[in-house]
C-alpha cells in the first residue's frame, strides 16, 4: 500500500531536499521563502537556495545596518543577530539551488 | 482523486490503537497520519512541507473546494484591475508532492477517537490534526447584515462571487454615485487590506467615475500603515476619499438593506454601493471542534501551534490566535512551515525548536504605489512577540520610486508565495 502511494513527484522532492534532511532549517530561515522563492519575476526577489553563503549574511548584515539600500530587507534583517543570519545563509547555501 | 483507501474496519481498528496506545506512531509500525483541514495558505503549505520534512507521514489535505480563490490581489479585481482567472489556484502540484486530497467539507472532529468526519460520510482518523478553516463571517456580530443582506451590500471578505458582486455594483454605479464602506472595531482578518481596498476603489473612480465619492466608516481611531495611507490619499484621491474615524461618529451600529443604509450612532448613510466589512471569527469547524474560544478565535501555543484547548490539534492561518501575529497569507504560510517542521517532530518523539518567523503585508495605495509593513515574531509570554527593533512600515517620505519598486515587490511576493502553495 505504501510503495503504491509514494510517487514520482515524491521521490524527486526527496532526492531535491536530500542535503536539507539531516540539518534542519535554523530560526527564521522557512519564512525568507515567502518572497524569495523562484520565479518571482523580480530579480531582488531570488531564490537564496544555492547562494555561496558568503553573499547571503554580508548582504543581511549590510541591509541590516542600513549600509545597502533597501525597500524591506532592512527591516526583516534587524530581527536577526549576525550569528543567526550565518546560520541562515549557511543553511541556504547548502540547498539545491 | 481517491479520498479514502481506508476500510472502515481499519479506520476502527486505528483510531482505537491510537487511543488505546498514545505511543509515537513510527513506534507502531507504519507511517504517522496527519489530517489537515482548510487549502489555503495555512493548510496547502502545511500539507506540502509535512510532506517534504518526512515522506513518511501519511498526509490526507480535506479542501471544501476543488479550486482556490485567493484574498490578496482580489482588490485589484474589485476595482476592475485584474482578472478574477489569475486568482484561482488548483491542488495538482500538492497531489503531485504525495499528498492526500479529500475533497469534501470536514463537518465534526472526535477529540478522544482522533478522528475527522467528512461531509460526504467518511472518517479520517489522525495521530495530529492541523485546522486551518480560514474566517467565517459572524452573521450575529452586526445588526441587520445576514446572508440575504450580503446579496444587496457585499463584504467581499471571502473571494469568490462576492468580489465580482462589489465589481460589477461599482460598474453599473452612475457618475457621481456614492460608494461607503464600513469597518469594524473587532478582530478580522488583514485589516490592513480594508485601506487597501479603499485605495483601489478611490482609484477606479478618479478614473472612471471623477464625480463620485467613497466614504470610510470606521470604528477605529487608527490603523496599520495610516500615516502612509492618508498621505497618498490626500495627495491621489483628494475629492473621492473621505475617512471617517470612531472619534468622528464612524462607528456603524446596524445596517438597513433595503435602502443600503449605514446607521451610525449620529447618522444615517445611504449608499449606491455598500461595502460591509463585517465582524468575524475562526472558520466553523473550529468551534465544532472545541478549539476557539469565547473571542471566536483558537488560542495556541506560539512554537508548534498547538491547541491550547485540545492537546493534538494545531491551529495555523487566520484561525488562530499567535498574539502579535496578524491575520494574513503571509503569516498563515510562515506559520504552516514551522508547524509542519513541529508536527514532524512531535511524530518523531522529539521536541520542536524554538522559531522565528516574519510577517509581511504589502498594500496598493494605486496599481504603481506600494507601502508595506514587515514584522519579525518570537516565542515570549506563551504566544509570539514582536522582536524589538525590527519590523515597521516603509518610510513616509519615501520617494515615488520606492513606491513603484514596493508594488512591483508587492507582485514578486505574490507570485512567490503562489509557487510554494500551490505551484
Ligand atoms: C481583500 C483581501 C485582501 C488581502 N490581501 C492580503 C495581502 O495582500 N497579503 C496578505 O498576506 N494577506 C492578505 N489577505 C489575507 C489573506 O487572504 C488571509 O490571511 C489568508 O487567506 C489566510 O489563510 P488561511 O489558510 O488561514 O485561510 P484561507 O486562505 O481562507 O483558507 C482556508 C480554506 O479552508 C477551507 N475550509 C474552511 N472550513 C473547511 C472545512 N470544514 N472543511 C474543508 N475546508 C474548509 C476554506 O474554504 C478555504 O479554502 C487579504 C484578505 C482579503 C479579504
Ligand atoms: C517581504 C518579502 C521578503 C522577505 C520575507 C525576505 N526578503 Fe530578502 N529581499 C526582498 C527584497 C524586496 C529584496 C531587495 C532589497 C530591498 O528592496 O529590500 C531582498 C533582497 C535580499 C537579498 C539580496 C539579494 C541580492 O540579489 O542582492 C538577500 C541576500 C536576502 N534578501 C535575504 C533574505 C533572507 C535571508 C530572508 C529571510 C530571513 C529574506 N531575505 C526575507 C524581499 C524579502
Amino acid at each position: 500500500m505504501k510503495a503504491t502511494r509514494v510517487s514520482a513527484g515524491v521521490a524527486a522532492v526527496l532526492l531535491m531536499i536530500g542535503v536539507a534532511r539531516g540539518a534542519e532549517a535554523p530560526a527564521g530561515a522557512s519564512s525568507c521563502t515567502g518572497c524569495h522563492s523562484a520565479p518571482s519575476g523580480v530579480s531582488a526577489m531570488r531564490r537564496l537556495s544555492g547562494l555561496p553563503q558568503a553573499e547571503i549574511a554580508d548582504k543581511m548584515i549590510a541591509f541590516k545596518s542600513s549600509a545597502a539600500t533597501a525597500t524591506i530587507m532592512d527591516r526583516i534583517a534587524k530581527g536577526f543577530s549576525d550569528e543567526e543570519i550565518r546560520a541562515i545563509a549557511a543553511w541556504y547555501a547548502a540547498q539545491k539551488p | 482523486m481517491t479520498c479514502s483507501r481506508k476500510s472502515r474496519r481499519d479506520v476502527l481498528k486505528a483510531a482505537s490503537a491510537v487511543a488505546l496506545f498514545p505511543l509515537p506512531a513510527i513506534a507502531q509500525g507504519r507511517g504517522p497520519r496527519v489530517v489537515v483541514i482548510g487549502g489555503g495558505f495555512a493548510g496547502a503549505t502545511a500539507a506540502r512541507f509535512l510532506k517534504r520534512v518526512d515522506a513518511k507521514i501519511d498526509v490526507t489535505l480535506v479542501s471544501d473546494n476543488a479550486t482556490f480563490i485567493a484574498c490578496p490581489f482580489s482588490n485589484h479585481v474589485v476595482a476592475g484591475l485584474r482578472d478574477m482567472e489569475a486568482q484561482r489556484f488548483g491542488y495538482g502540484k500538492v497531489a503531485a508532492d504525495g499528498v492526500t486530497l479529500a475533497f469534501s467539507a470536514a463537518q465534526a472532529v472526535d477529540t478522544d477517537k482522533r478522528s475527522v468526519r467528512l461531509a460526504d460520510g467518511k472518517a479520517l482518523p489522525y495521530d495530529r490534526l492541523i485546522l486551518a478553516p480560514g474566517i467565517d463571517i459572524d452573521w450575529k456580530g452586526l445588526r441587520g447584515y445576514d446572508e440575504k443582506a450580503a446579496a444587496v451590500m457585499p463584504h467581499a471578505w471571502k473571494a469568490g462571487e462576492q468580489t465580482l458582486l462589489l465589481r460589477r455594483q461599482l460598474e453599473a454605479m452612475e457618475d457621481g454615485g456614492k460608494v461607503v464602506m464600513s469597518s469594524p472595531a473587532t478582530l478580522v482578518r488583514c485589516p490592513t487590506a480594508i485601506y487597501e481596498r479603499a485605495s483601489l476603489i478611490a482609484y477606479y473612480l478618479k478614473t472612471k467615475k471623477p464625480r463620485s465619492k467613497l466614504l470610510i466608516l470606521d470604528a477605529k481611531d487608527t490603523f496599520s500603515q495610516r500615516r502612509n495611507f492618508q498621505n497618498a490619499w490626500k495627495e491621489l484621491y483628494p475629492t473621492q476619499l473621505e475617512w471617517i474615524s470612531l472619534s468622528q461618529g464612524g462607528n456603524v451600529s446596524s445596517v438597513e438593506v433595503s435602502t443600503r443604509t449605514f446607521v451610525t450612532d449620529f447618522d444615517n448613510f445611504d449608499a449606491d454601493v455598500a461595502n460591509v466589512i463585517p465582524p468575524q471569527k475562526a472558520g466553523a469547524i473550529a468551534q465544532a471542534a472545541g478549539v476557539a474560544d469565547r473571542t471566536g478565535w483558537c488560542p495556541v501555543e506560539p512554537i508548534s501551534f498547538e491547541s491550547q484547548l485540545v492537546p493534538g490539534i494545531h491551529v495555523i492561518g487566520d484561525a488562530a490566535m499567535t498574539g502579535a501575529m496578524p491575520k494574513a497569507a503571509f503569516a498563515a504560510n510562515a506559520q504552516a512551515k514551522v508547524c509542519a517542521v513541529a508536527v514532524a517532530a512531535l511524530l518523531r518523539g522529539g521536541k520542536p525548536a524554538e522559531p522565528r518567523l516574519i510577517n509581511t503585508c504589502y498594500s496598493f495605495v494605486a496599481p504603481d504605489y506600494g507601502i508595506s509593513f514587515a514584522e519579525v515574531f518570537k516565542p515570549g509570554n506563551g504566544m509570539l512577540v514582536d522582536v524589538e527593533g525590527a519590523g515597521g512600515s516603509s518610510a513616509t517620505d519615501a520617494p515615488p520610486e520606492t513606491r513603484r519598486l514596493e508594488a512591483q515587490y508587492a507582485e514578486g511576493w505574490f507570485k512567490a508565495i503562489i509557487t510554494e502553495v500551490f505551484g
